[in-house]
C-alpha cells in the first residue's frame, strides 16, 4: 500500500428506494478500484443493490467542539417532531 | 461417456483455477485485493461443484468429492493455464484476465446448449464471470499504464503465459462429435471475440500483443505441467489422509 493510496467511505443502499448507508472503508488508487473493492468487501452476503464511495478527505464533518451550539439547541423543541399527524395509509419509509 | 469427460473438463478448470487462487488468501498485496481474489476463488469453486456434481449424476456411481478429490494427475483434464504457479500478483492478474475472457465467451455459448444442465450452470455462472473480467481488466490497465516497472512487470507477465492460450481454442473429436449434436461449444469459434477483447484491453493498457509462438497443450488428454502435482498434493491432502472424514 503506498502512502498516496487514498481511504474511500462506501455507502451501501440495500434495496432500491432506501437510503445509502455508510458501511466502512476501503483503501484504493482510482475510483474504478474503490467501487470494486468496496463491493469485493461490503457486498459478499447480498447486502447492496447500489454502492456508492467518495474519497473520506471529500467529506466535510462537523467538529466536536461544535456539538453544543450544533446539536443542544433542539433538545427542547418537541414541536419540531412529526408525532401530532396521522400517516396516511401505505405511507413507508416515514 | 463423452458427456461425462465434457463435463469434467468444464468442471476441472474451474475448480484447479480456484484452487491457485486460494493460495492468495491472506497473501495479498493489499487487503482489499486479498478479498477481490479468493472471491473469485469462491465464485470458481461453486462453478467446479455444480460440474462436477453434473458429473457424478453421469458416472451413477462416483460422488463430486470423488471427482475433486480422488483422482489421479493424469485424470484431470483442466487446461494448463488453469494450474501454472501464481507467480507475482501481475502474472495471477494476467492468468485471470486470459482466461475470464475465455471462460466469458465460452459460457455465453455453453448457455445456449441441448443439454439443459450444462445451459443452467453456463448461464449461473456467466454473471460471476463477467465480473472477474471487469476487476482483472482494470488492473491490466492499471498496471499496464501505470509506471514503468509495473508496465515491464506486466507485459513479461503476458509474454510468459501467452503459450497456455492456444489451448483454449483446440478440439478433439470427443469435443467435435458434441458440438455437432449441439451440446459442445465450439471453441475453434470463440477465438475472433476473444481476440477482440484481449487487443481492446491490452491497447488501453499500453501493451504489446505477444506473437504467437508454439503453444502449450495437452490438458484435455491428462497431460499435464509439472506444477499440477503439487496443487494436488496439497488439495487432496485431507481426503487422502482421512478417507471420508465428515466435517
Amino acid at each position: 500500500m503506498k502512502e498516496t493510496t487514498n481511504v474511500w467511505e462506501v455507502f451501501i443502499q440495500s434495496k432500491n428506494g432506501l437510503a445509502h448507508k455508510h458501511a466502512g472503508n476501503v483503501h484504493a488508487d482510482d475510483k474504478e478500484m474503490a467501487l470494486q473493492n468496496a463491493r469485493d468487501l461490503y457486498t459478499r452476503r447480498n447486502e447492496g443493490s447500489c454502492i456508492w464511495v467518495v474519497k473520506s478527505t471529500d467529506i466535510v464533518s462537523s467538529e466536536s467542539e461544535d456539538s453544543e451550539s450544533f446539536f443542544d439547541p433542539a433538545n427542547d423543541k418537541l414541536y419540531r417532531h412529526p408525532t401530532f399527524y396521522n400517516l396516511p395509509e401505505g405511507a413507508k419509509h416515514i | 461417456m463423452s458427456l461425462l469427460n465434457y463435463t469434467l473438463r468444464i468442471g476441472d478448470s474451474s475448480l484447479i483455477l480456484a484452487q491457485r487462487l486460494a493460495e492468495w488468501c491472506t497473501n495479498g498485496p493489499t487487503l482489499e485485493e486479498d478479498i477481490a481474489l479468493t472471491n473469485i476463488s469462491l465464485d470458481l469453486f461453486g462453478q467446479a461443484n455444480g460440474f462436477l456434481e453434473y458429473a457424478a449424476t453421469l458416472d451413477g456411481v462416483k460422488t463430486a468429492d470423488d471427482f475433486a478429490f480422488k483422482r489421479n494427475e493424469n485424470q484431470y483434464y483442466n487446461f494448463l493455464i488453469t494450474e501454472i504457479e501464481n507467480g507475482h500478483f501481475g502474472d495471477t492478474i494476467i492468468r485471470q484476465f486470459l482466461f475470464s475472457a475465455y471462460l466469458y465467451l465460452f459460457f455465453q455459448k455453453l448457455a445456449t446448449s441441448k443439454d439443459e444442465v450444462l445451459s443452467a450452470l453456463a448461464a449461473k455462472s456467466l454473471k460471476e464471470i463477467k465480473y472477474h473480467l471487469k476487476h482483472c481488466s482494470s488492473w491490466v490497465i492499471r498496471l499496464g499504464d501505470g509506471t514503468n516497472e509495473s508496465n515491464e512487470k506486466i507485459q513479461s507477465s503476458i509474454n510468459k503465459i501467452w503459450e497456455y492460450t492456444g489451448e483454449l481454442f483446440e478440439l478433439d473429436q470427443i469435443e467435435k462429435d458434441l458440438v455437432k449434436k449441439e451440446i459442445a461449444v465450439n471453441r475453434e469459434a470463440l477465438k475472433f471475440e476473444w481476440d477482440q477483447i484481449i487487443n481492446t484491453t491490452l491497447n488501453q493498457a499500453k501493451l504489446m500483443r505477444p506473437k504467437d509462438q508454439v503453444m502449450k497443450t495437452g490438458g484435455s488428454k491428462g497431460i499435464h505441467t509439472k506444477h499440477l502435482e503439487l496443487l494436488l498434493k496439497e488439495m487432496q491432502f485431507i481426503p487422502r489422509k482421512y478417507p471420508d472424514a465428515k466435517w
